[in-house]
């Protein structure tokens, strides 16, 4: 269906769905009224109005006087200049949001590409569920997202408190500050945690991946007696209450000794993180042909060439995406390091689990958003290398 | 050449971890707080000055104050008591010592006597609440509230907690029966000298519940400090109870719309507890930091950079203006004649006796 409707065509149409066009525009305005009435403080009828009118008055201008691409632009600058009137800074962002929301509403549903999903004999209700389903997937999303997004703009508040300042939402420059990040780097109270994080969390990593690995090979030999039971051992640490694991390492690391050192903090989180090693690996082995190793000890190598010449290699994405989990595991764990930890060995989600129970301090929203950067430039990092590594080896197009 | 890189790589990274495990963490004085405001204070005011004269000690912070008991109990279970010296409320003292989980002290005899020749027993006077706790500040609950949320007539009362119609919105009060009670039944009409009678009555535990249910549906309850704070930061609630020293932090360091109310605050007290069952020579350090950090000039120093009120008389004098603001502390300390007019002190003896029973009473009415 073409989309990009002349205005001229629409008329030789006969507008017919303007009437359609005009109250579902209008009830989506309702709902950003609402909502945007609840997040100033206005009251709740005046806010539907209010979105009724603006969604239902855009509609009906656009869809009859307007192409898209002006008809867009219209709409965005329009409430952008009617949010500054009436709210500063602010009502121009809100307004802004609010055109482009509506103004793509309205050409949606008059264009008919709200049926694009759809094979052209849907039924209404077809076409009616189609549309509701891509809405709760993205209310899904969107609940999964927004606390995280939410606590990033409030870890530039230029106030000690979690709050969204007047002066923040007038985007005025005096209600943001990076002090809280300064805070973060250059404060004993986040800055030793910090360091303690990255001095137990690779040594735990490399520990997990070490022992898992092998767990993970021998494991998938089917001359290994008892495999099942001494799996379900292996695994246990993930299927156990994290709080029943921790305080029996509590009693077990006092009476060795354990309790309270670098060490023992770094072999409990090893311990947590084998299981995550042994089973991407595993599913890794399921895949890996075994007269590769046949044909390698065929030829002389040694089984320890064989391992790191051969499976090694083959088996990596399952080794390093194991080891990413054992070190998010480590570096995002608090229980157990609280019992097997002491002062000594502080780590970031100590600090921020106590810190937020003692004293709401937006440093911890500084500290949590540093930790989001870290976690996606890894994660992106991760897949493009897989990506290069699959290109390299043949094993995907492109 | 992949092998050898990999063998390389561990090989690092496992004497990188050697490294940087510090071998001196035995040496280190474990200190446990609070965190937050309070604990740098007790960092500005002794910590610092004690490592500054004791060459070789070091601290560290462990921030576990508020499951001190439990923690001790396990550290007791365990054999293995990692914690030096431990800031808890008296309530948590008076557990602990009971419990044989901390040392009993001849304060006399540990103690600095005060600057003004006065003996340390005689200079804390009431507040050595236990054999085994050394007070070192006295706090009050109490409430504040946002001057912008309460019309033309700012509350005076703690009564006007109670009073919805004129203050109408959301409170916030701790979860948890003590200091609530007492509220309850102080603006039910009962004497302060016959609130533990009345509250040790089947009766008058309804009292003061009937009460507090007048305005169950507009309480927010908090269970950490910095709660209240938050909401009236946040104007969610129009007032409500917290430590007088948060209150201070948010009106006078944080700039916020936000007054105090002292009428009926109650104090409560905090100090150092010893844990018993260390080495002779973690033993003798830790009682050498108290004796230092419990003399009449630590606890006066203490107050300039937190609103609490130092625990020995002869301190009190010596109160001197806040580090950063420059602003006489004395106005602000909960036991300020001004603000100490109608008060009460945490009835440590009867709470230990009805504590349990009032606490399942409480939660199950909050239940409801």
């Amino acid at each position: 269906m073409n989309v990009q409707l002349t205005a001229a065509d629409r008329a030789a149409q006969g507008d017919n769905l303007i009437p359609f066009a005009m109250p579902i525009t209008g009830l989506l305005g309702a709902v950003l009224g609402v909502l945007l009435g609840q997040l100033v403080g206005l009251n709740l009828v005046f806010g539907i109005i209010v979105g009724t009118v603006l969604g239902a008055g855009v509609a009906f201008v656009l869809c009859r006087y307007l192409d898209y691409v002006p008809g867009r632009w219209a709409a965005i600058g329009g409430l952008a200049l009617l949010g500054l009137i009436f709210g500063g800074i602010a009502g121009l962002v809100a307004g802004a949001v609010f055109g482009a929301v509506l103004g793509w509403c309205a050409y949606w549903l008059h264009s008919g590409r709200y049926r694009a999903g759809v094979p052209p004999y849907a039924t209404p209700g077809q076409v009616l569920w189609h549309n509701a389903f891509l809405l709760i997937c993205g209310l899904i999303l969107f609940f999964l997202i927004a606390p995280i997004l939410t606590i990033i703009p409030l870890s530039f508040n230029a106030q000690d408190f979690f709050t969204f300042t007047p002066k923040m939402l007038a985007f005025d420059p005096d209600g943001y500050s990076l002090k809280h990040y300064r805070d973060f780097f250059t404060n004993d109270e986040w800055t030793v945690p910090l360091w303690n994080s990255l001095k137990i969390a690779p040594v735990a990593t490399a520990i997990s991946v070490t022992l898992g690995t092998l767990a993970a090979i021998g494991l998938s030999q089917s001359h290994v007696p008892a495999r099942r039971a001494i799996m379900a051992i292996l695994i246990s640490p993930m299927i156990v209450p994290l709080i029943i694991s921790a305080a029996g390492m509590y009693f077990f690391y006092s009476r060795i000794g354990l309790q309270g050192t670098y060490w023992g903090v770094v072999l409990a989180h090893a311990a947590l993180g084998i299981p995550f090693v042994i089973i991407t690996v595993t599913a890794t082995l399921v895949g890996f042909d075994r007269s590769l190793t046949r044909a390698a000890a065929n030829m002389g190598a040694n089984p320890v060439t064989t391992f790191f010449r051969v499976q090694m290699p083959l088996i990596l994405p399952g080794v390093v995406s194991g080891g990413l989990f054992a070190f998010i595991t480590s570096f995002d764990e608090v229980v157990v390091v609280l019992f097997v930890g002491s002062a000594g060995q502080q780590t970031l989600p100590w600090q921020m689990f106590t810190g937020l129970r003692e004293q709401i301090s937006p440093t911890i929203l500084a500290a949590a958003t540093v930790l989001i950067s870290i976690s996606i430039v890894l994660l992106v990092t991760l897949e493009f290398l897989r990506r290069r590594s699959e290109r390299l080896r043949g094993l995907s197009p492109g | 050449m992949k092998k050898t890189s990999i063998l390389g790589t561990s090989a690092i990274i496992a004497v990188a971890g050697v490294a940087l495990a510090d071998g001196h963490m035995s040496s280190d004085m474990i200190l446990v707080s609070w965190g937050g405001a309070y604990q740098a204070s007790q960092q500005n005011a002794y910590v610092e000055p004690y490592i500054a004269q004791n060459e070789g000690v070091t601290a560290v912070w462990d921030e576990s104050s508020s499951e001190a008991v439990a923690k001790l109990r396990a550290m007791n279970e365990a054999g293995n008591v990692t914690w030096d010296v431990v800031d808890v409320v008296a309530a948590d003292a008076i557990r602990l010592c009971d419990e044989g989980l901390a040392l009993e002290i001849d304060h006399d005899e540990i103690l600095a006597p005060g600057d003004d020749g006065s003996s340390a027993s005689d200079d804390f006077g009431d507040l050595i609440v236990s054999d085994c706790f050394v007070p070192q500040i006295v706090y009050s609950t109490t409430f504040g509230y946002r001057d912008d949320l309460v019309g033309d007539t700012p509350p005076s009362s703690v009564c006007d907690v109670f009073d919805l119609a004129a203050y109408p919105g959301m409170r916030s009060l701790e979860r948890n029966p003590i200091a609530n009670l007492e509220w309850a039944l102080i603006c039910d009409g009962v004497d302060i000298a016959d609130v533990y009678d009345v509250l040790e009555t089947e009766e008058g535990q309804d009292q003061a519940f009937a009460k507090l249910d007048t305005i169950k549906d507009n309480v927010i309850w908090w269970s950490a400090g910095a709660d209240t704070p938050q909401l009236l930061a946040d104007g969610e609630v129009v007032m409500g109870s917290t430590y007088n020293g948060r209150l201070f932090s948010l009106i006078e360091e944080q700039d916020q719309p936000v007054s105090m109310l002292w009428d009926w605050q109650m104090f409560d007290l905090d100090g150092w507890i010893i844990p018993a069952g260390l080495s002779p020579e973690r033993e003798a350090r830790a009682l050498d930091f108290l004796r230092f950090a419990t003399d009449t000039q630590r606890l006066a120093d203490q107050a300039k950079y937190i609103s609490y009120g130092p625990a020995r008389a002869s301190s009190a004098p010596l109160v001197s203006t806040h580090a950063d603001l420059g602003i006489e502390m004395a106005p602000h300390m909960p036991t300020d004649p001004a603000n100490a007019q109608n008060t009460f002190l945490f009835n440590y003896e009867w709470w230990a006796d009805y504590r349990d029973d009032l606490d399942a009473k409480f939660q199950a009415w909050l239940a409801q």
